[in-house]
């Protein structure tokens, strides 16, 4: 690992401050960072260790704030565990759980999981091209072995995929990021976060670079009875998904009254099924009903050479999912 | 002949030693302590100490309690809390697999959660308490963790045994050992190559059975 200054962060406003010279990177779990900086992926100059900012904070909804606010240093086994948001929003719960292993778990941190770079190979080996790494150079994953890449959203720059699970839930649970910069406070729509590769794979994110994750908001829903989070991978535990679904029911006297849907390990981003959630709507919960949302859902996929298996894997794993959710299964 | 001439102009005997590059590496090490200022820095550099310049350059204090024992040490931000507890302190028990956070043979308990310490800056620990594998122990009297690990013969090359006991201890801590099911999705974060699983899920399942003092 590259020598690198560090410095610990006491205020929003001086850790803004910091990250906006070239070279400055926030650690806070560091559980994807140090890995990074061991792989000679990346090597900043300075690190602003942020853990000491009260931002762990879970705070629950309460009078007529309908939402719960969950901060940004907020540990992943933390919130899992959380008996409010297990009972609330257990389909967080759920992909948490799915994520990582329980050492790992107890290190990173709610924004640190948005921020986690995809564990492509391409962009991990840095004897290898990666328009992620290092805009410019090509990519290796387009005629490599691309398994476990995209078969949404892609570009001719970049098919990785965002490795994150809780990101898949937040997604589908309409949460909102809090963000702080040098001209104050911002929100951004989950789904809005993450971004498609396009010609620049190296942003990940629309976060901008001297902007600071503060807190996730999730607002309250109909959804805790009918949830269900399915990760399909290549073994049964600590391994990133090949496929999953985060899938949420509010089932009413036999219908579907309120429906999300969200893939991971298909895009550069968490992908929201929206045109499978509206063919679902007042729907009955049925298999059929579920199959053909899965269909509809994998419109616009492509596969490459060695991922076709997920046009397959995906509408199976949707289908699955709201079974499980709906309580079919 | 055109290769030995090449050879010999190009890379005389003195190899690494060559006096031109190590002045290269004296000035620009001298430059480059000026550029960052502290005095300790500067005066190795002045002193041709170039080994040294690193450490003087960016080691920073950090206060831990080590298996109930505070130590006050002097460390590089980029040291690993891994690396600090085998390099610099002697406590070897902790292993170093994979380095990435993949294996979990790196294994300790920080302020009583378990972590890799492989992906943890020293640093970033000052003022914790940690808890090695050595620190689990009363003296002579074994934690009933590895008393249940001998036991069951949980072990073969024993490698990622300290790292499966730390992750056990955890594993029951969190109440998450209450089927074999439970335990060995809660124990995923730690590989054995030789596949020891079976006996490490009966070592446990023992120990949470018999009652566990933390």
């Amino acid at each position: 690992m590259k020598q690198f200054q560090y410095v610990k962060a006491s205020s929003n406003a001086g850790v803004i401050s910091a990250i906006s010279k070239p070279g400055t990177k926030i650690i806070a779990g560091g559980t994807n960072l140090v890995d990074l900086m061991k792989r000679g992926v990346t090597a900043p100059d300075k690190l602003v260790d942020i853990t000491h900012l009260p931002l762990k904070d879970i705070s629950e909804p309460m009078g007529n704030v309908m939402t719960m606010s969950i901060g940004a240093l907020a540990l992943n086994s933390v919130v899992a565990e959380h008996p409010r948001v297990k009972e609330m929003f257990p389909l967080l719960s759920m992909a948490l759980h799915a994520g990582a292993s329980p050492q790992l778990r107890n290190m990173a941190t709610v924004g640190g999981n948005m921020m986690q770079r995809t564990r492509c190979t391409y962009f991990y080996d840095t004897a290898m091209p990666c328009n992620k790494r290092e805009p410019g150079t090509g990519c290796g994953a387009l005629g490599g072995i691309n398994r476990m890449h995209a078969i949404f959203g892609t570009s001719e720059k970049c098919i990785a995929v965002h490795p994150s699970d809780m990101c898949v839930a937040l997604a589908a649970l309409d949460a909102k990021v809090e963000v702080s910069g040098p001209k104050g406070v911002r929100y951004i729509a989950f789904t809005d976060f993450h971004r498609l590769p396009g010609l620049t794979p190296q942003l990940d994110n629309t976060l901008a670079s001297n902007e600071l994750i503060t807190r996730v908001i999730i607002p309250t829903n109909n959804f805790a009875k009918h949830s269900y989070y399915l990760k399909v991978r290549d073994r049964q535990s600590y391994a990133f998904a090949l496929v999953s679904v985060a899938a949420a029911l509010d089932i009413e006297g036999g219908i579907i009254k309120g429906v999300r849907l969200a893939m991971g390990g298909v895009a550069h981003k968490p992908w929201r099924l929206f045109d499978a959630e509206k063919a679902l709507m007042g729907k009955k919960p049925t298999e059929e009903n579920f199959a053909h949302a899965a269909q509809l859902a994998m419109q616009g996929a492509k596969a490459y050479k060695y991922n076709a298996f997920k046009l397959k894997l995906a509408p199976a794993t949707i289908a699955e999912a709201l079974k499980h959710a709906s309580g079919l299964v | 002949m055109e290769k030995e001439e090449f050879g010999t102009d190009a890379m005389p005997q003195t190899g690494l030693e060559d006096p031109s590059r190590r002045s290269f590496i004296k000035q620009s090490s001298l430059l480059t302590a000026v550029a960052l200022a502290p005095a300790t820095a500067i005066k190795a550099a002045e002193g041709h100490l170039d080994e040294q310049i690193a450490g003087a350059l960016e080691k920073l204090p950090l206060r831990m309690e080590v298996n109930g024992e505070m130590h006050n040490l002097s460390v590089e931000p980029r040291a690993t809390l891994l690396d600090i507890l085998r390099e610099e302190m002697d406590l070897t028990g902790t292993k170093k697999g994979c380095d990435h956070g993949q294996c979990g043979a790196c294994t300790v308990h920080v302020d009583g959660q378990r972590v890799n310490s492989c992906l943890t800056l020293g640093i970033m620990v000052n003022g914790k308490k940690v808890t090695t594998i050595e620190g689990l122990a009363k003296g002579d009297e074994l934690h009933p963790m590895q008393a249940a690990f001998l036991k069951h013969d949980a072990f073969q090359c024993g490698y990622c045994t300290p790292g499966q006991i730390m992750s056990a201890v955890a594993c029951i801590n969190e109440g998450r050992a209450n089927s074999e099911g439970e335990i060995r999705e809660f124990m995923s974060g730690n590989i054995c190559r030789c596949g020891a699983y079976p006996n490490i899920v009966n070592a446990i399942t023992d120990v949470k059975n018999g009652g566990m003092e933390a």
